[in-house]
């Protein structure tokens, strides 16, 4: 089922342009199809998925900017796990983390569990949230040409982006889930781990 | 100078177990901490809108290469408990200072339900639970609750007892 408002844009075809030249970019994914999008790109060590911990994903983005000041961290994750944690976009704003960006991957879906509508299919603008939350810079990108002017910011400033995917659901790519093994080869490849 | 309160105290072990990220729902119980991490150039601080935001915010501290530690009052051990997964399933420490509330002299009848299920409801959770009722025993329990959160890489929380940090008292 669509709708007349439904965004466009291939999810993966938007991921991949994200993260295209990672470099030393440190990354964390939202449970879902956020996560599989960005491991569909190539596992790395500076990738954390989420595998759950729903709502929690742009404040773990948020700890990493603060104990990593000179790094950049990206915040990829889906409208239904933004939605459930709104509230950090006013914590972060209030922090203030320079070095902090974060993607929104909205389907105005919940995809995992039915592709149910969430808050954004209704009346719920999240651009607009993070900025009454004090964030100053915010997009939303609706065609490729846009995601590809959004890439550089995303790794430049302090912005909250909106990304407009079609609803289509895609095959599931399953990166690592081992939460240990990911916090520990994250925490190695920053080089904050002491043996 | 005098002999430092245990608040002070309390905000040294968390200086002297190496703690740089300060996240905090505030609570009255809490008020000097908040205000000695304001008032410190090297604690970084944030205010959390829900007390789970701050278990997100320690584990990011923590994949970065930095320790923190979150403030909250018992009410809000509530909204921790499916983000506590996280140190659990990724064997993060995790560190919180809870301020009890509804169960001793509680004026307030909202507070009680969750105060009497904040220990059993952590230790379900798999937080291992400390409780301070004196004040010559608060700053070494969170010295000693911080090393083992730490080391160990294991949730640790650290209740301050109601008796302890006084009762809420309101008067018309």
């Amino acid at each position: 089922m669509s709708r007349p408002n439904d965004g466009t844009l291939d999810r993966r075809d938007v991921v991949a342009a994200l993260m295209r030249d990672p470099g030393d970019l440190l990354v964390v994914t939202g449970l879902g199809a956020a996560t599989y999008d960005v491991g569909a790109t190539g596992d790395r060590p500076l990738n954390f998925y989420l595998w759950g911990a729903m709502g929690g994903t742009a404040m773990i983005g948020l700890g990493i900017a603060l104990a990593q000041p000179s790094r950049r961290v990206l915040v990829v994750t889906g409208d239904g796990e933004m939605l459930m944690g709104m509230g950090s976009l006013a914590s972060i704003a209030a922090a203030g983390a320079p070095n902090l960006a974060i993607a929104v991957l909205d389907n105005m879906r919940y995809g995992e569990t039915g592709s149910q509508y969430s808050h954004t299919g209704h009346t719920t603008d999240l651009q607009a949230v993070a900025a009454a939350c004090g964030w100053t810079r915010t997009a939303t990108a609706r065609s490729m040409d846009e995601v590809e002017a959004l890439r550089p910011r995303l790794r430049s400033e302090n912005l909250f982006a909106v990304l407009r995917i079609s609803a289509e659901e895609k095959p599931r790519h399953l990166p690592p889930r081992d939460g240990a093994y990911l916090s520990d080869r994250f925490r190695r490849a920053l080089g904050v781990v002491v043996d | 100078m005098d002999n430092p309160t245990w608040q002070e105290s309390v905000y040294a072990a968390l200086k002297a177990a190496r703690i740089t990220i300060l996240g905090y729902v505030p609570d009255a119980g809490h008020a000097h901490l908040i205000n000695a991490a304001h008032a410190d150039p090297d604690m970084q601080t944030v205010v959390l809108t829900t007390e789970e935001e701050g278990i997100a915010l320690s584990a990011g501290a923590w994949l970065g290469g930095q320790r923190a530690v979150m403030l909250m009052q018992s009410s809000g051990v509530g909204n921790c408990i499916n983000m506590l997964s996280l140190p659990l399933n990724c064997r993060m420490p995790f560190l919180t200072l809870v301020t009890m509330r509804g169960e001793w002299g509680e004026f307030n009848p909202w507070q009680v339900p969750m105060g009497a299920a904040t220990q059993p409801v952590l230790t379900a959770a798999g937080v291992h639970v400390r409780r301070a009722d004196q004040p010559d025993e608060v700053a070494e329990m969170v010295a000693a609750s911080a090393a083992l959160a730490f080391d160990s890489q294991i949730p640790v929380a650290v209740l301050l007892s109601q008796r302890l940090i006084g009762a809420k008292v309101f008067v018309k």
